[in-house]
């Protein structure tokens, strides 16, 4: 079978007067002077014509040249890529879910309300907070929700303040989430452990500091032992807590954010609980608080009252509303599935089988690969290129390497404090054949970078383009198809 | 059920290699008082049989997909071709994360550039992004960027503007130094003009006007974008049902200088709300001040056509607060069925499909209006929405028609005090002549 060579652009195999799909002849009588005063087009000009078989083909080609979880180990970091299970997509996409219009009155549309009353009810439970939104649809629109709900209570106990500490291990997220609800950042150094500096944190707490947003564990995998003490010595101040439930599946069914003194946490359902990333979403990012925030959560929340499940708008302290509608139901469908599907004995499986995972990849890429931090890890951790740089070879070049072995390179992003960063998270689906795969990729790689840097520096070679030109790209951006260059 | 792949000897093994004694020990780092001590209070698990049955009993619950239904107001029912869901459905577009590896995320990458042509000749504008939440959201995004480039606090939103897009900017602004004011809606359900003229003035960084709007009418894009641009504002047009675009002019060509919209008519159900599909356009000067992703066309070290993530230095895991947007995340998957569903229309489905719904809903005013007591609202010019005003009480005529089967419109009275007893209907190509003269008929009874 033949590789897909070169697929070109829809617009470049569209030909006038072809078509992909025809619509029922029009079954009321013609008016033709309805825009007569408006101004209207004849065509969109420049849109493809192409038969229904040429689009099958073309995205079908294109899928060829994807790598995805359904083929592989996908090791990212922070980015928790688990299995998908296909269950969920097949009870997500029932009619009476597709076809319910969010307009409808609550009457026609208690099963829906149903779902997203589970959904909190189940989340509750897993993270011991006292109540949820499920709108945000994403981690990052989690965070703005939260940090708003932060903000609201704070200005009615009399003070906003003024600024948010972040530690600086944190996702670039947190920091912009805090600036749009209007604050600024202070950044909370690592310890030598990676941690959070419990004296940095103790001198920057002032009654200026509105919260902390903190990740448990956070993005080099190590969980924040003095989590209580680091809480205590916000609140003490009177500051609120946020952390950040990206790394959740290092602690589901193992310990509770609500015990930690947390007051506010987002969980990605497209991560700890595998509803699918689609290429880059839609996500879903719950957020949980404690009873003293409940009145802040954005409009609707939904409401039982003598078994009838209803949405109600009339919140005076609400923050607002932060969405059309609900949240991304569908998303939110495909994790009740899964959290019901795995029970309370599955959901602790995941952490342990996750932490498990990680910590063989870890033990046995250490001699390989520096680790900044020798601090136990749980379902994650970050090597660097340290050792590989004196031959001249990045992060970079490791991760193109890796996918001359059919692997999908870790994530390298961040955090800041580790430069050179291979942030690695197996997640807890994988079998010891794909993470003995990796690590046989990795310590050849490590090898090669020794014996033949260049082989590293010119990867990928076998994929179907090899290394892109990314500055150019940003240089002279080309950000869409023109017929001609004067179009 | 568990999705584990390890067996008892492999997990033995592993431990081993680590040189531990068991799975405990791993987390020695979470201090004992933190532990759980019980199980989780979650249901026992449940098989692929179980799971179904439960789910299948609880969706019974939801019983509107049986009604013939007139509800529109930022979520349409639209066709969607049977290509959309099978292409869609691939683990190679739903499995993938974000494209962070473009060598091996081409798909992707290739998709996201031909959603922004797409999005790019339907607005008219010069560049768009890969996809933003939903249209509400893009709505307080744009008014962010628009506040960014013009630095000046006050920000005009149309009261013809989706009310929830209204509360959603109030949300994104409510912390920041923007001070928004609505403008109000004239009798043929347009921007009045006379009240956009007196608000406008050098400290309004954007006016805001969504077309067709709210109410369904087709706003004087024009004239509005040049009232703003001779006070130095931004003109921000919202498209909540883009369909309109394959007939109407590009809002690009009609001054718009940021353009940004819900694109679940495109291939999306409407799905109780979500996942929906946010889209944003601008023109090449603003790229700097522009949220989201974007894709780029580029070369590989052969000289190969490749596409990237590009312009990063907007964006959050760079540039952190000063990011021009939190967003990381966004609806790619959305935009994929959007893609496929724009470029299998193509340019003559996209014209038949917007004229069908503008001749649609046009024959169902035109005859709804006809019967006594029944007068229409406002009177501009409507693509597939129209409010219409009773002389008996809403309440009576929508419990009438639920009694036969018929979700007849939608109350706006609560986000329109002054629209009492009027509701808003929705008629797209998905509505045969016999269902819009089933509604008529009904009508006509309850009315006389």
């Amino acid at each position: 079978m033949k590789k897909v060579i070169h697929e070109p652009l829809i617009f470049e195999i569209s030909g006038e007067g072809k078509n992909g799909y025809v619509l029922p002849k029009l079954d009321v009588p013609l008016k033709d002077n309805i825009l007569e005063d408006i101004p209207s087009r004849k065509e969109i000009e420049g849109f493809p014509e192409v038969s229904e078989v040429e689009v099958v083909r073309h995205f079908t080609r294109l899928s060829q040249t994807n790598y995805c979880i359904d083929l592989g180990f996908y090791p990212l970091g922070s980015c928790t890529m688990k299995y998908n299970p296909k269950i969920n997509e097949k009870l997500a996409f029932k009619k009476e879910w597709l076809l319910s219009h969010p307009h409808a009155s609550e009457k026609w549309t208690q099963g829906s309300l149903q779902i997203l009353k589970m959904a909190e009810e189940l989340l509750k439970n897993i993270t011991g907070m006292d109540a949820f939104t499920l709108q945000p649809s994403a981690g990052a629109q989690g965070e703005f929700v939260g940090m708003l709900m932060i903000r609201a209570c704070l200005e009615e106990r009399g003070n906003p303040r003024k600024i948010v500490l972040i530690p600086d291990s944190a996702h670039g997220t947190n920091p912009s989430s805090a600036h749009i609800c209007g604050y600024r950042i202070q950044e909370i150094k690592s310890n030598e452990r990676g941690t959070v500096d419990v004296a940095d944190l103790a001198e920057h707490m002032t009654e200026d500091v509105a919260a902390l947003m903190v990740t448990n564990p956070n993005t080099l995998g190590v969980f924040e032992t003095d989590i209580k003490k680091i809480t205590d010595i916000v609140h003490t101040k009177g500051g609120l807590v946020y952390m950040d439930g990206a790394n959740m599946n290092a602690l589901i069914g193992m310990c509770k954010p609500g015990d930690m003194g947390i007051d506010v946490i987002h969980l990605n359902l497209h991560k700890t609980f595998s509803t699918p990333h689609g290429g880059g979403g839609p996500g879903s990012g719950p957020v949980g608080v404690t009873k003293e925030l409940e009145p802040y959560l954005p409009f609707p929340v939904i409401e039982k009252e003598d078994g009838i499940l209803s949405l109600n708008h009339m919140r005076p302290k609400s923050i607002g509303r932060v969405r059309s509608f609900y949240g991304n139901f569908l998303v939110i469908v495909k994790a009740v599935a899964y959290i019901l599907s795995l029970g309370a004995t599955g959901l602790k499986e995941i952490a342990e089988i996750a932490v498990l995972n990680s910590n063989y990849l870890r033990k046995n890429l250490e001699d390989d690969y520096d680790l900044k931090y020798l601090t136990p890890t749980l379902h994650e951790c970050v090597f660097s290129d340290k050792i590989q740089k004196q031959f001249g070879v990045t992060n970079i070049d490791i991760a193109k390497r890796l996918i001359d072995y059919g692997l999908h390179p870790p994530t390298m992003s961040f955090p800041l404090i580790v430069q050179g960063a291979l942030m690695v998270e197996p997640t807890e689906t994988e079998s010891k054949k794909d993470l003995d795969r990796f690590i046989e990729a990795m310590k050849q790689i490590a090898q090669e970078a020794k014996e033949d840097p260049e082989l590293l520096k010119n990867a990928p070679h076998g994929s179907y383009v090899r290394r892109l030109d990314e500055t150019s790209a940003a240089r002279n951006p080309v950000l869409r198809w023109r017929r001609s260059p004067d179009e | 059920m568990s999705y584990i792949s390890l067996s008892q000897k492999d997990k033995k093994e592993m431990l081993e290699r680590i040189g531990v004694s068991s799975v405990e020990e791993l987390f020695r780092s979470i201090p004992d008082d933190l532990k759980i001590k019980n199980r989780l209070d979650v249901p026992d698990p449940l098989t692929e049989p179980e799971l179904s049955r439960w789910m299948d009993e609880i969706a019974r619950q939801n019983s509107y997909h049986e009604f013939l239904s007139f509800l529109g107001a930022g979520a349409y029912s639209h066709v969607i071709p049977s290509v959309v869901d099978y292409l869609s459905s691939r683990g190679e577009f739903i499995s993938p994360y974000t494209p962070y590896q473009p060598e091996v995320s081409q798909g992707t990458l290739q998709i996201i550039f031909e959603f922004q042509t797409l999005i790019c000749q339907l607005t008219g504008m010069d560049i768009a992004n890969a996809s933003l939440y939903d249209g509400a959201s893009g709505a307080a995004e744009a008014v962010l960027m628009a506040n960014r480039i013009k630095s000046k606090p006050k920000v005009l939103v149309a009261k013809s503007v989706h009310p929830q897009y209204r509360e959603v900017i109030q949300t994104y602004t409510q912390n920041l130094d923007i001070s928004v004011e609505e403008i109000e809606y004239s009798d043929r359900g347009e921007v009045d003009i006379g009240n956009l003229k007196a608000k406008l003035d050098e400290g309004t960084s954007a006016v805001v006007t969504q077309s067709p709007n709210f109410f369904g009418i087709i706003e004087k894009l024009d004239m509005i974008s040049a009232l703003a641009h001779e006070r130095q504002a931004l003109s921000i047009v919202v498209v909540a049902e883009p369909v309109s675009l394959g007939i109407l002019e590009a809002p690009g060509r009609l001054g718009a200088d940021i353009v940004t919209g819900e694109g679940q008519s495109f291939g999306l159900s409407v799905s109780y709300g979500g996942p929906y599909l946010g889209f944003m356009a601008c023109c090449k000067e603003s790229v700097r001040q522009f949220p989201g992703r974007i894709a780029g066309e580029t070369e590989d070290v052969d000289g190969k056509r490749g596409f990237v993530a590009t312009l990063s230095t907007r964006e959050q895991f760079i540039r952190r607060e000063r990011a021009t947007s939190n967003i990381c995340t966004n609806q790619a998957w959305c935009a994929l069925r959007a893609t496929i569903f724009l470029e299998l229309l193509g340019k003559q489905g996209m014209r038949e499909l917007a004229s069908q719904n503008l001749q649609k809903a046009n024959y169902a005013l035109d005859q709804i209006t006809k019967i006594a007591g029944i007068t229409p609202r406002f009177q501009g010019v409507c693509f597939n929405e129209f409010v219409l005003e009773f002389e008996k009480p809403w309440t009576e005529i929508e419990e009438f028609l639920l009694e036969k089967g018929v979700i007849g419109g939608l109350s706006v009275v609560e986000a329109f005090p002054e629209l009492e007893n009027c509701a808003l209907l929705c008629v797209t190509e998905s509505h045969r002549k016999e269902d819009i003269d089933r509604l008529v008929a009904l009508l006509k009874e309850v009315c006389s």
